[in-house]
């Protein structure tokens, strides 16, 4: 029961933030939104719904991915290197597991909880999305294992600089490459082969086909969850070598 | 209690500490005093796990350090040099936090965190968040924080650095208090005051070396108990002698511009180094 101690305290300086949070987190999905949804989408029909029903799904994958990859990438970095925090658990009779999996359900559960914005957002917006069981569970896995990448960053990198860095160039391609706002199987050959590797094309695909009523597409589920149990192994070998 | 044997830690072609021998004994206040760079917080960290030796053991309350390591952690509390309190908590938070992580069961976590905080005189301050405290109530917070699970050795890296003289005085009170209690301390200082003040033993490092060990009192002895200054218009020299007497015939045969004094353990570094603590 470890890792609950060290969910505790994220889940207690979450609260402390909570209006903060749900204020910024607002903020790109609506330009997203907006630009993607209003703006470029107007008049577009894609797979026989309009461009907003297609997009939506695909910018709850994305906020997934960058919330819940920052919550723990910035904030155990800062902790690590800066206010020197992680000391304080490595001197505690608490695993590296434990704490690992602390940080990435409290990170999973601020992706969880970015996710939801966007889901009331779009209602507003006029999106119609079939919501279910399955699709709380793409949001759950999605959010899970780009927490746990969060961890292994914020672990290896050796300055916030780096941190951003790995940010530019793990997470913003991803942001633009891997079918939120359009299908990547349009792309050449080779492009397409790259970007059908990464995790965020699985979880928006799978959110997609979900909110579009065309069922739970086991293959990208089964990719989604063997990348979180890489991730949560990865992060709890660079949380133990510390 | 604290063996340490052959004790080593390389960075590169750097030696920050170079084979540490050192027994420290149950109920001791143990002070290493040294100039910024002897290798003081070097040793402490190797001895708290966060930084693994190059070479050499320790044991500590009978638990070999990088072996029995959750063992070791229970016996250990540690304050750092450096604030690490969690700024997004409160101080009460942060002890409960502390507690948790050790695994101390409820009811005896709360009484523990109200008898804590009397201990530092935070009570009133237990809902503020860290950052509204001073520096020195910080400090104390710290101290509270590494006692939570009751180890029998505390590390205290440090302790007053960069504290006015007054809260400093507090600080040395608390730590008194808490050896009395039975808790062994180690702690590393380049304050002269701080080591003389309140360590019942001090071992003097520099270069990674631990160069003298043994009371304030003998380490003194050693040199000479009584200083005769001069100051011949370019600098002050000192001789030393075992009894006043002596300096005072010394201070006589040379007439005008002497002062005699006590040594002080800056002194016996000057003595065995040729420079002062704090060059």
């Amino acid at each position: 029961m470890d890792f609950y101690t060290v969910f505790w305290r994220e889940m207690i300086s979450f609260r402390r933030v909570f209006w903060k949070f749900m204020a910024t987190r607002l903020v790109s999905p609506t330009l997203y939104l907006v630009a993607f949804g209003w703006g470029l989408g107007r008049g577009i029909r894609t797979d026989g719904g309009s461009y907003l029903d297609f997009v939506v799904p695909g910018i709850i994958a994305l906020s997934a991915m960058t919330v819940s990859f920052n919550a723990t990438g910035i904030s155990l970095n800062m902790s690590r290197l800066y206010h020197k925090t992680l000391e304080e658990y490595i001197l505690a009779p608490v695993s590296a597991f434990s704490f690992t999996l602390g940080k990435v359900l409290a990170g999973t559960v601020r992706g969880g909880v970015g996710a939801l914005i966007i889901l009331v957002l779009a209602y507003f917006f006029g999106a119609h999305l079939q919501i279910g069981f399955w699709f709380f569970v793409v949001i759950f896995i999605t959010s899970f294992l780009f927490a746990a990448l969060g961890v292994v960053a914020a672990m290896i990198v050796s300055s916030h600089e780096d941190m951003s860095n790995f940010s530019t160039f793990v997470i913003l391609p991803m942001t633009f490459l891997c079918g939120t706002f359009f299908r990547a199987e349009s792309l050449p050959g080779v492009v397409a082969g790259i970007i059908n590797i990464l995790p965020l094309t699985h979880a928006s695909n799978s959110l997609r086909s979900l909110a579009l009523g065309n069922g739970l597409p086991l293959t990208p589920l089964f990719i989604l969850f063997a990348y979180l149990v890489l991730f949560l192994a990865a992060a709890v070998w660079v949380v133990r070598r510390a | 209690m604290i063996i340490i044997k052959g004790l080593r830690k390389n960075y590169g072609s750097l030696q920050a500490v170079i084979d540490l021998n050192l027994r420290i004994e149950d109920g001791e206040i143990f002070g290493l005093l040294g100039p910024n760079g002897a290798g003081k917080t070097t040793t402490i960290r190797m001895l708290t796990m966060l930084t693994r030796p190059s070479g050499g053991e320790a044991f500590i309350a009978g638990y070999e350090v990088q072996r029995e390591i959750d063992r070791v952690r229970r016996a250990i509390g540690v304050v750092p040099q450096h604030m690490n309190l969690d700024q997004e908590l409160t101080v009460r938070e942060n002890l409960e936090l502390h507690g948790r992580l050790h695994k101390i069961p409820t009811a005896e976590r709360r009484r523990l965190i109200e008898e804590l905080l009397a201990f530092v005189e935070l009570g009133d301050r237990a809902g503020d968040l860290v950052n509204k405290l001073s520096g020195g109530m910080k400090r104390r917070l710290m101290i509270a924080r590494a006692l939570m699970h009751r180890p029998r050795v505390l590390f205290l890296d440090e302790p007053t650095v960069g504290l006015d003289p007054q809260t400093r005085r507090r600080i040395w009170g608390l730590v008194r208090r808490l050896n009395q209690e039975g808790v062994t301390v180690l702690l590393t200082t380049h304050y002269i005051e701080e080591a003389e003040a309140l360590c019942h033993r001090v071992g003097i490092m520099d270069r990674g070396r631990l160069i003298s060990l043994g009371t304030p009192a003998a380490l003194k002895e050693r040199v000479g108990r009584f200083a005769v200054e001069a100051f011949d218009g370019e600098q002050v020299t000192a001789k030393f002698y075992g009894t006043r007497e002596e300096a005072l015939a010394s201070a006589a045969r040379v007439g005008d511009g002497v002062t005699v004094r006590e040594t002080s353990l800056e002194d016996v570094f000057v003595q065995l180094t040729g420079r002062k603590v704090r060059d």
